[in-house]
């Protein structure tokens, strides 16, 4: 069991209504932890989404370890 | 060899941005306003909001700026991205490189807000005339 902070942005803020919250898991990787927080929000389908831990892009099939920071990243529009 | 990429929540003066990049060995400053404006998609905007992932954004947005700077031929690079509410007009991004020649110049400019609207963690939220709004490029197209 791993204790995660997730943090949310922009569209995916808005649909769980928080920035951030801390997540305990059973999941091994980034990818099943979206899983089991989608059973629980419903997230919005989006045209594409990245994964962040600890403040750098990483793949989904990163593990998940306890402390870390982890952020989905809905698809950007800067400038 | 300086380079910065960096937020701010309050208005952007381009001409004071510019000056930060004076040199007296370059011959050419680029600078890029990103503005907002009044449409898109054939939508009438009257506003929007900015959001970032600051921590990874800086990180990402400062990587842009290095890729410039090693891949053209410029002695500076630095962008500014503006956070939170902003009306019609206002500076969202500025992009802004000098160089000893203009032809990197240019093209190091147009690399970098390329690569910033592509790669850097903002999101932009429009506010339209009818009541809508919707946060940009997130919106799942039907075939």
């Amino acid at each position: 069991m791993a204790r995660v902070r997730v943090e949310y942005f922009a569209l995916l803020r808005e649909h769980t209504g928080r920035g951030a919250e801390e997540v305990h898991t059973q999941a091994a990787t980034a990818r099943a932890l979206f899983s089991e927080l989608d059973a629980r929000y419903g997230f919005p389908r989006l045209p594409s989404l990245k994964l962040a831990i600890n403040d750098e892009f990483r793949d989904w099939d990163s593990p998940v370890a306890d402390g870390d920071t982890i952020v989905f990243i809905p698809p950007v529009a800067g400038g | 060899m300086d380079a910065g990429f960096s937020f701010s929540r309050e208005a952007l003066d381009p001409a004071a941005l510019a000056r930060l990049l004076a040199d007296d060995s370059c011959g050419a400053l680029v600078t890029f306003d990103g503005r907002v404006r009044d449409h898109n998609e054939g939508r009438r905007v009257l506003r929007l909001e900015y959001e970032g992932y600051e921590a990874l954004a800086v990180k990402e947005g400062g990587r842009v700026l290095d890729e410039a700077l090693a891949r053209f031929a410029i002695v500076q690079a630095r962008c500014v991205h503006r956070l939170g509410p902003l009306a019609l007009g206002e500076v969202a991004v500025w992009v802004g490189v000098s160089a000893h020649h203009r032809g990197d110049a240019f093209a190091a400019c147009r690399y970098i807000i390329d690569e910033v609207k592509d790669r850097v963690p903002i999101w932009k939220k429009e506010f339209y005339a009818d009541g809508d709004s919707g946060w940009i490029n997130c919106e799942v197209r039907q075939a």
